[in-house]
């Protein structure tokens, strides 16, 4: 009974509000945060609070932002992100892939709220997705570290074996060849986000494989820790991790949703909000490079930034053949680009990467 | 000086006033904890035991209290049986993982055929699978005499790799793009355990949770087996002359709740976890264990404590939707919540005398 | 070629916060008590440690103050077992739980800083790892050659024999617990002071539950243990280098198969003990129940 009244003066308060668009606005825009971590792991749920504040800073008065931490994903998701839609947010960003189904579902019983789906692929009337192209991140930091290794042997931590972290790899290792022909990639799944234990034991593996530089798709700073006490070099993943400037954190890639979140809040508080599926990188901003640091020689950092540049104004694609497989097979013939369903597919290294992708 | 007295028989009043005592200590700790982190803890309070069931949303949460404890009462139903006979089976989470495993392994195995068939074989499977693997502590502390807890926990950790495997490996679904995890059994009608009625929350878990109450308690305080199992756990050598086969009792216990944990596992997978993914153990079995122990190894103390756990599970997004709570202190508050529910159990048990100087 | 020097050296760093926490449960084992809130003293460790570290500058006060606070909430759970006669899973459990939460809690302030650096110490091993190594002989004399043992390890086996002969079953036992906390503390600031540098939530993922399954695969031994730490951490340590020489390796079912192997060693020594009628060997006797005097 008593749902059903609530159920009903929400329907009433959704038609007052399209009938009084004025009025409506003086309410302010409730906008619900899901996040898979807690806000303080330091690296991917900590930079999506970051977006949520910048939200609040950007429109001050106008909105009014709430977030539940540590949703699992699974069943908990979809109860959080309903209670969510109950407690009158009118916009709801899910900030994890797994909260896919469960974004799904609520959004068909809450048609007049509007959600975002971070990294997903399924999309309907009221749910947007987005993600960011690190892609194009991991082409810069390739570059510097085929500059910067001694022993030609640059390392990479993956976390899970998905396309985007494929993708990661393939970039990285491509621009470090373009700079460094006798580069040789070597590859470590650690089967986590965050474990920083095995993190720092797969630091060690690839530094005693004999490893320089390292890079990391993890989100703890015990890889940094350990190519420090190495004398290797690495890269922030997800934040600045600027703790550890300027060396062995010779620069960063930084997940930076704000951009993208105060488009979004301010299309829904003009009323121009609609579906589509969002992928924006370094020219939007959304993959930031953290700040190149003095352990980087002057042409090295110029010539980084450079592919910062070309990237950033659309004017280079960082895959652009010609590129084969691993396999050998070809792939990209001499100035194609990989198309986006390519790359959100993507379950293969480029040549030149011997490792092997487990399955 | 103060001193305990063991009750000859534990104490109705205060197996009710206990629970009442431990939740109205953690009110007041937990309150001096909101206040000194800035919260107002009476709202906080209100927000976490009161709102989820009568609050402005209740509508939504109170179904979503029997979602939540559903998997707990059932699995805490099959513990108590066995903690009962003095038989530890504290591997529930990973009779719970392969359950889910292997009843979604026959969906998956004929999807995409429909039938009326296949959600009960579904069960059944899920079932056998955590049968299984409770089998597996029993048999080996039968046969060997090797010790079912630490065998039971050591099987945890298996499972939960072979959850990481199965949603990596030969669960993958073909049409996800390359992610880990099956495919959605809830966009799979003949799979699907849906709400059966609309805005009750009530899945056939929530069905299977019910029945598992009544029987437990058909059990204990009716059936044979049920004396046996008290009778070995109050008295393991007076069982042995009543008749009792320990090696059956061990197998029977750690066979059964191995078999409800499965079941559950199933529930959960098909219904509102929707597929097998590597993080597929979400914590109920080893929460189980709490629950059946802060129910007293009784089934309406069980439903009653698996029901409150859910209310701070639910209560406890809600203070974070709300107040702002990080979700670390709602953690805290249910941490001293469970210590002190354990504590004042003593006095269920025991009574406190002042020790008169001869 | 993989270097089996190179492996063991990483080995040895690898297999110190578990071998710390899986030294101090095996003591609390052997008292007849089992706690599996080791997860949540590792992480409470591993925050005052790196808080202490950190507002000091010294890291060993760090392992100190880490010592201490893995002592302390391992006192709730000496409060709810030994005094108030709680069930030691359950209240395992929940000490796992509230630790967790509480360091989360009191956690917040130092999210982003660097922990101080630590001197090395001799041949380029860390300190810490000395002390760990040096606990093994420590903890075998202390169980096997010394009275305080005797008494600790006849009060885990029968602690109704125990009490009869005079001893304080109970204090025993606290003591025990509050050694395991400290011990569990120290393993916890090592992965935030030593590995990682830095507190972030929930860094120690999992690392306590590794310290259970060693302390059953040790069969109750400090040496044991330590082959346990090393095995446990050497397949992940092992795995990780095979897939950076290039090694496609089933990661999944190699990780299980320590766990396995602890089952297979204490099925072997049950077996044992049950077919041969020998004393001694498997889990002590007395073992996660509680001990009441009805006096």
């Amino acid at each position: 009974m008593k749902r059903r009244t609530l159920l009903a003066s929400a329907a009433a308060l959704s038609a007052m509000s399209l009938a009084l668009p004025a009025l409506a606005q003086e309410e302010p825009l409730k906008v619900g945060f899901i996040y898979v971590g807690p806000v303080g792991d330091g690296g991917w749920t900590y930079q999506h609070d970051q977006g949520r504040q910048a939200v609040e800073a950007e429109f001050g008065d106008r909105v009014e932002t709430t977030f539940i931490e540590s949703v699992p994903e699974g069943a908990d998701a979809e109860r959080a992100i309903t209670q969510l839609a109950l407690a009158g947010n009118k916009l709801i960003f899910t900030t994890s892939f797994g909260f896919m189904d469960a974004t799904i579902n609520v959004a068909q019983k809450f048609p007049d709220v509007k959600f975002e789906h971070a990294t997903g692929y399924k999309r309907a009337d009221n749910v947007a997705t987005y993600d960011a192209r690190f892609y194009e991140g991991r082409a810069v930091m390739g570059t510097i570290a085929g500059r910067m290794t001694e022993s030609n042997k640059i390392g990479y931590i993956g976390s899970f074996p998905i396309p985007e972290v494929i993708q990661g790899i393939n970039s990285s290792y491509i621009h470090a060849k373009k700079v460094n022909p006798d580069v040789e990639m070597k590859v470590v799944w650690a089967y986590s986000w965050f474990d920083p234990a095995k993190e720092a034991d797969a630091a060690s593996a690839l530094i005693a494989e004999g490893v320089d530089v390292i890079l990391q798709h993890t989100d703890s700073t015990a890889p940094l820790a350990k190519a420090q006490e190495a004398g290797a070099i690495g890269f922030g993943q997800a934040s600045d991790m600027a703790a550890f400037k300027p060396s062995p954190r010779v620069s960063a890639i930084i997940d930076n949703w704000a951009p993208y979140y105060i488009e979004r809040v301010g299309a829904v508080l003009d009323g121009t909000w609609e579906s589509k599926a969002t992928w924006a990188g370094i020219g939007d901003g959304e993959v930031e490079i953290g700040e190149i640091t003095e352990a980087v020689p002057a042409e090295v950092k110029a010539e980084a930034e450079a592919l910062k540049e070309k990237i950033a104004s659309g004017e280079y694609h960082p895959f652009t053949g010609p590129l084969n497989k691993a396999d050998g097979s070809a792939w990209l013939a001499e100035g194609q680009t990989a198309t986006d369903e390519e790359l959100a597919g993507m379950n293969f290294f480029v040549e030149g990467i011997t490792a092997t992708i487990p399955q | 000086m103060m001193r305990l007295v063991p009750r000859t028989e534990t104490s109705l009043p205060w197996q009710i006033a206990t629970p009442i005592l431990a939740v109205l200590a953690t009110m007041i700790t937990g309150g001096a904890l909101f206040a000194i982190m800035g919260y107002d803890p009476v709202a906080a309070i209100r927000t976490i035991f009161w709102d989820p069931l009568f609050g402005p949303a209740a509508g939504y949460s109170r179904p979503q209290l029997l979602v939540k404890a559903a998997p707990l009462i059932l699995i805490a139903s099959g513990l108590a049986i066995g903690f009962r006979a003095g038989i530890w089976n504290i591997g529930a989470e990973g009779q719970y993982i392969i359950g889910g495993i292997t009843g979604a392994a026959v969906a998956l195995a004929v999807y995409p055929a429909e039938g009326m068939w296949i959600f009960p074989a579904m069960v059944f499977a899920g079932a056998l699978g955590g049968w299984a693997w409770g089998m597996i502590p029993a048999m080996l502390r039968n046969w060997f005499g090797a010790s079912e807890i630490l065998v039971s926990l050591m099987l945890v950790y298996v499972a939960q790799k072979v959850a990481a495997w199965m949603a990596f490996g030969p669960m993958r679904n073909p049409e996800g793009f390359g992610m880990p995890g099956s495919r959605n059994l809830t966009q799979y009608p003949s799979a699907a355990n849906p709400e059966l009625i609309d805005g009750t929350g009530a899945h056939w878990g929530v069905v299977a949770a019910a029945i598992a109450v009544l029987a437990t308690w058909f059990l204990f305080s009716r059936h044979i087996r049920g004396f046996h199992i008290r009778t070995a756990g109050l008295a393991p050598r007076a069982a042995r002359f009543a008749g009792v086969k320990p090696e059956a009792l061990v197998a029977f216990c750690l066979g059964l709740s191995g078999a409800l944990a499965g079941m559950a596992g199933l529930f959960e997978v098909a219904g509102p976890a929707g597929q097998i993914t590597d993080s597929l153990g979400s914590g109920y079995g080893f929460t189980a264990i709490i629950v059946a122990f802060l129910g007293r190894l009784h089934p309406l103390g069980i439903l009653l404590a698996g029901l409150l756990l859910a209310l701070t599970y639910i209560g406890g997004e809600l203070a974070q939707l709300t107040l702002q709570l990080p979700a670390a202190t709602v953690q805290v508050f249910q941490g001293m919540l469970l210590f002190f529910l354990l504590g004042f159990d003593l006095l269920t048990r025991f009574r406190v005398e002042r020790r008169v100087l001869a | 070629m993989i270097d089996p020097i190179s492996v063991f050296l990483l080995l040895l760093a690898a297999a110190t916060p578990i071998l710390f926490a899986a030294l101090g449960e095996l003591v609390v084992e052997r008292a007849g008590v089992l706690n599996l809130g080791v997860e949540g003293m590792m992480i409470t460790g591993a925050l005052a440690g790196f808080a202490a570290a950190h507002a000091t500058g010294n890291p060993f006060i760090g392992f100190a103050v880490a010592a201490l606070a893995g002592a302390s909430v391992a006192m709730l759970f000496a409060i709810l077992t030994q005094f108030l006669l709680a069930n030691q899973v359950a209240s395992g459990l929940a000490l796992t739980l509230f630790g967790l939460g509480l360091a989360a809690l009191f956690g917040k302030p130092l999210e982003g800083i660097k922990a101080p650096p630590m001197p090395i110490g001799p041949l380029r091993i860390n300190w810490i790892v000395w002390l760990g190594l040096l606990m093994v002989p420590l903890i075998w004399w202390f169980l096997n050659r010394s009275r305080a043992g005797l008494i600790l390890r006849g009060v885990g086996e029968n602690h109704d024999a125990a009490d009869a002969l005079g001893y304080n079953v109970r204090r025993v036992r606290i003591a025990a617990i509050a050694f395991g906390g400290a011990m569990a503390g120290i393993g916890g600031a090592f992965i935030s002071i030593s590995i990682v540098l830095q507190w972030t939530e929930g860094m120690t993922a999992g690392a306590g539950w590794i310290a259970l399954a060693i302390v059953v695969f040790s069969n109750w031994t400090a040496l044991g243990v330590l082959a346990g730490a090393w095995l446990f951490g050497g397949v992940t340590v092992l795995q990780l280098r095979l897939q950076a020489a290039g090694v496609s390796v089933p990661v999944q079912l190699l990780s299980m198969a320590p766990y396995l192997a602890t089952i297979i060693v204490l099925v072997l020594i049950s077996a044992r003990q049950k077919f041969s009628h020998r004393a001694g060997g498997a889990a002590p006797g007395s073992l996660g129940q509680n001990f009441h005097v009805l006096r």
